[in-house]
């Protein structure tokens, strides 16, 4: 064989494997990207604002924290063809589901809320009413799930996350100094000092980059778009690829608000898109559109984890290849959360301050106890078989999960006592 | 109409709560470490809970 013969076979078996992963890929994707929601892109504008490029390093770090708990989600699906809340449920009894299914409804439906108000204070800097935006929203997803094809819902999922790139442009425009956003990709230490403050923005980046309806949400993903034990590289790959993209975002965003609003104290993402607005006309609106584009992100994701949990549990047909007619149940249950946290956002005077804090509360009751399971579960070689995670992988994962523990009860605890680290 | 949804849904919660009844994975000593510090740790939170909504009612 010549050199151009091999070449050939070479370039047929990567485009074969890129095809193959173009098929395959999606949950991580989605699952990695839609965590940068509503709430998610406020931690980055204010952590830009506050400690400018210099918080950078740390994203990167938490690449391979967001891929190693998400990897576990694709092999447990994959193995056992069941999603997480049913996994707990037959393995650890009906005491610690119902917490861990009552608990994800609840927290999921708080955070479906804190999705609207995103998205509807995006859509107000266009001067579009919350009313309007609400219903837009629900028609948009209610369009996505009931033409009765996963296949579908995902490739238009794909679309919304390709959109979430849209910080990168925004980036480009405020015309950045490339130098000194290379000197935040090395460690440093942000303010120059470890302080409280510090402290708390390193909790609450920690907090964006891991939540309960993660786990929940890839797990039923992976059963839903019928992965089996062979696709579990591709499912990795595609969840490496997700947690990279997810911290290229957030780093853009930091550079964004970094470049153009430093030392300048940000309440929301919404705010910190208006003052863009002010100087740099073209990279507030994408922020405000990205900022829109990740509560959208987030509320697909969050609404369809509740589903599909409860369709488990309860035993309804609960796949996105049903049509409403053959899972009433599993759509209901899809819409009720929705239309319900939408109609909160639009009730007048209602505590959307108050539910913001209290989502971040609620998550770190049940992210603990998920992050738990999912490692035992792991290491059952009755249910993983050689699919069980390795010494290697245990360790890392039972160090990461520490962390994220502690940090995150250390962060809910601020919220509920705001004056603990001050 | 709404009595019969109602107890067809509890009767699902019965069947679900007997189905699930005993767990399949093996009960070792680090398994029940784990979930009797997982208990701990949600009751600390609900301590703290209790506490904050006590106070901010008393404040």
């Amino acid at each position: 064989m010549n050199i151009f013969t091999k070449l050939f076979y070479l370039f047929r078996r990567c485009w074969k494997a890129l095809r193959l992963f173009l098929i395959l890929s999606g949950p991580g994707l989605v699952v990695m990207i839609a965590d940068n929601d509503a709430g998610g892109i406020t931690t980055y504008a204010a952590t830009g604002a506050k400690y400018g490029y210099n918080f950078i390093w740390f994203l990167v770090a938490l690449v391979p924290v967001a891929y190693f708990v998400q990897e576990m989600t694709v092999r447990l699906g994959a193995v056992t063809k069941r999603g997480h809340a049913e996994a707990i449920f037959e393995n650890f009894g009906a005491f610690w589901g119902w917490f861990s299914l009552v608990d994800l409804v609840f927290c999921d439906w708080l955070t479906l809320i804190t999705e609207f108000i995103g998205m509807t204070a995006a859509l107000g800097i266009f001067g579009v009413p919350p009313w309007l935006t609400i219903l837009g929203v629900i028609a948009l997803m209610g369009f996505m799930v009931l033409n009765g094809r996963y296949w579908t819902w995902e490739k238009i999922t794909m679309v919304f996350c390709l959109l979430n790139l849209i910080y990168i442009p925004a980036a480009f425009w405020v015309k950045p100094d490339t130098h000194a956003v290379l000197q935040g990709i090395l460690p440093n230490l942000p303010g120059g000092k470890f302080d409280n403050q510090l402290f708390f923005f390193l909790m609450a980046n920690i907090g964006t980059t891991i939540a309960p309806w993660m786990i929940f949400f890839q797990q039923s993903a992976v059963v839903d778009k019928g992965m089996t034990e062979k696709d579990i590289p591709f499912g990795k790959f595609d969840t490496l690829l997700g947690s990279v993209l997810t911290v290229v975002v957030a780093a853009f965003i930091i550079i964004v608000v970094g470049t153009v609003l430093p030392g300048v104290e940000i309440d929301d993402a919404a705010q910190a898109s208006r003052m863009l607005m002010g100087s740099h006309g073209y990279a507030g609106t994408f922020m405000a559109i990205g900022l829109f584009d990740a509560g959208l992100l987030g509320a697909i994701c969050i609404s369809l984890a509740s589903s599909w949990a409860l369709g488990e549990i309860f035993g309804w047909a609960h796949s996105l290849n049903n049509k409403i007619k053959e899972a009433p149940w599993f759509y209901a249950a899809y819409f009720l959360a929705l239309i319900t946290a939408g109609g909160v956002v639009l009730i007048p005077g209602a505590p959307l301050v108050l539910i913001t804090l209290f989502v971040q509360v609620v998550a770190v009751t049940l992210l603990p106890a998920a992050l738990v399971f999912l490692i035992l579960l792991l290491n059952d070689e009755k249910t993983m078989g050689e699919y069980r995670n390795t010494l290697f992988e245990n360790i890392i994962n039972i160090g990461i999960v520490s962390v994220i523990v502690v940090l995150s009860s250390l962060y809910a605890a601020s919220a509920l006592f705001p004056g603990l680290f001050s | 109409m709404f009595t019969n949804f109602m107890r067809k849904h509890f009767r699902k919660i019965h069947e679900i709560n007997e189905k699930y009844a005993t767990p399949s994975l093996v009960m070792s000593r680090p398994v029940k470490t784990c979930l009797l510090m997982l208990r701990c740790y949600l009751l600390l939170l609900v301590g703290l809970l209790l506490y904050k909504f006590i106070s901010v009612l008393t404040a």
